[in-house]
């Protein structure tokens, strides 16, 4: 990606678009946080963040018309912890639709077993898939976690996955969209390594 | 899976790291980015920021120093101290902390809990409780960071503890105060009663003076995470020794 590619980061209205903005500052990439649809649209990679509650954050895009406009994206686009889970067809979260463009379902974690709900820490990747977004990250790589709710594991969409009591999916890709359950911009080195394959996918499908 | 997490706990005033009696005698230890890089480097899961900055006269406290650590620091960390209000949480996680940790706010007024997880989801909301061993039982204290304010908050740390995981708390700091600063070890027995009832990450605090100390809590309190300050600000104990440690006791933690 030439270094005058916009990457945008949609203001979802949680908390840790500084955050994600800091982590590309990092990498040496200026991005630009906004809910404004012609700069989404005209940008080469697009960043979905999302913490909080999945309802509160799809009112907004819905509120922002920003639904049809993230469903029209052709160039990469990144969802993050419930960016991701907005993604799907619908999480459990309140009942709550997504953007129906990865297919499935969101549901509450029930790990037993004496695990703590919500999922919170540092947990590493299994089965995962050869895909860009992965590359040079295997076994070994740590990622940082917190979340009560999780994607189910799909032969169609699942990247790798992570073990919490069962399995779920913690990385996801549709055609060009992309999730994450963990928090790449917290995650040291191996979020790094992410967020920077991230900006070396190809431009469009 | 899931590592046990290991969180240095620095205190902060006026943007510098300060050690010495809380409110009293404060020596400045360094500065704050580079004392949190150092623990980042050496294997920190977390850290914490327990800003002790005075604010007598109720007046918002600068707060420049998050934005300032969130910039270079690629782990999560949770901002303590000062965080009575919706709008002092804002100002810190719009700063970039992952979360905020409230106590003696929390007592004075509990539904603060709820409007916090309701604004910005229970993942950010922490929950810190300072328990005293007392003839009664595990007591709730208010007001631990000055000790001429120091008292009773009229509650049962049981009932507490439940209370604020209702109320929608994503995680809990139980610091027990009889074990704090005595670096004798975590207050097993207290974290261990009180685990049963805790469903969401219960973090051990106040105690810890040796790898073996850690080593205990996670095995027999099976806490989440464990909390530290001085054994780790003294230098007696470095973080990556400690991992090591703990994986040569079998108990999973990030390298």
């Amino acid at each position: 990606m030439n270094s005058s590619a916009h990457v945008v980061v949609i203001d979802s209205g949680g908390a840790n678009l500084a955050s994600v903005g800091y982590a590309f500052d990092r990498l040496g990439v200026e991005t630009i946080v906004t809910e404004e649809a012609a700069l989404i649209r005209s940008a080469d990679r697009v960043v979905l963040p999302g913490v909080g509650n999945a309802s509160t954050i799809m009112a907004r895009l819905t509120q922002l018309g920003l639904i049809p406009v993230i469903g029209s994206l052709r160039c990469p686009v990144l969802g993050i912890c419930l960016g991701m889970q907005l993604l799907f067809d619908g999480s459990a979260e309140g009942d709550t639709p997504g953007l129906g463009l990865i297919s499935g379902q969101i549901t509450a974690m029930r790990p037993g077993h004496g695990l703590s709900v919500p999922h919170m820490g540092w947990n590493t990747l299994e089965a995962l898939v050869d895909d860009p977004l992965l590359h040079g990250l295997d076994q070994n790589d740590w990622f940082y976690f917190v979340h009560g709710y999780a994607a189910p594991l799909s032969h169609a969409n699942t990247v790798a996955s992570t073990r919490y009591g069962d399995d779920f999916s913690s990385v996801v890709r549709q055609r060009n969209f992309w999730g994450v359950q963990f928090h790449p911009e917290r995650s040291g080195r191996s979020g790094s390594r992410l967020l920077s394959n991230f900006l070396s996918l190809p431009s469009c499908d | 899976m899931l590592a046990r997490r290991i969180i240095p706990c620095l205190d902060v005033r006026d943007g510098q790291v300060v050690k010495g009696v809380r409110f009293r005698d404060h020596k400045i230890v360094g500065d704050i980015l580079d004392l949190a890089t150092r623990y980042r480097d050496d294997g920190a899961d977390e850290l914490v920021f327990y800003d002790i900055t005075a604010s007598p006269d109720g007046r918002t406290v600068d707060r420049g120093w998050i934005a300032r650590i969130a910039r270079v620091l690629d782990i999560p960390f949770c901002v303590a101290g000062g965080i009575r209000s919706v709008r002092d949480a804002e100002a810190v996680l719009n700063a970039g902390a992952e979360k905020i940790s409230i106590n003696s706010p929390a007592l004075d007024n509990p539904a603060l809990i709820e409007d916090l997880a309701r604004r910005f989801g229970s993942q950010c909301v922490v929950v810190g409780i300072d328990s005293d061993t007392t003839s009664d039982g595990y007591r709730v204290r208010q007001y631990t960071g000055d000790p001429s304010r120091t008292r009773d908050s009229g509650r049962a740390t049981l009932d507490w503890l439940i209370e604020v995981q209702d109320r929608g708390a994503g995680e809990i700091v139980l610091n027990c105060m009889t074990s704090d600063g005595v670096r004798a070890g975590y207050d097993l027995l207290q974290l261990k009663t009180l685990r049963t009832s805790c469903r969401v990450p219960l973090v051990a605090s106040g105690g810890a003076g040796s790898a073996r100390d850690f080593v205990d809590v996670f095995e027999q309190a099976l806490v989440d995470a464990a909390l530290a300050a001085s054994v780790f600000h003294s230098g007696s104990l470095r973080i990556s020794t400690l991992k090591r440690e703990l994986r040569a006791a079998a108990i999973e933690v990030r390298p």
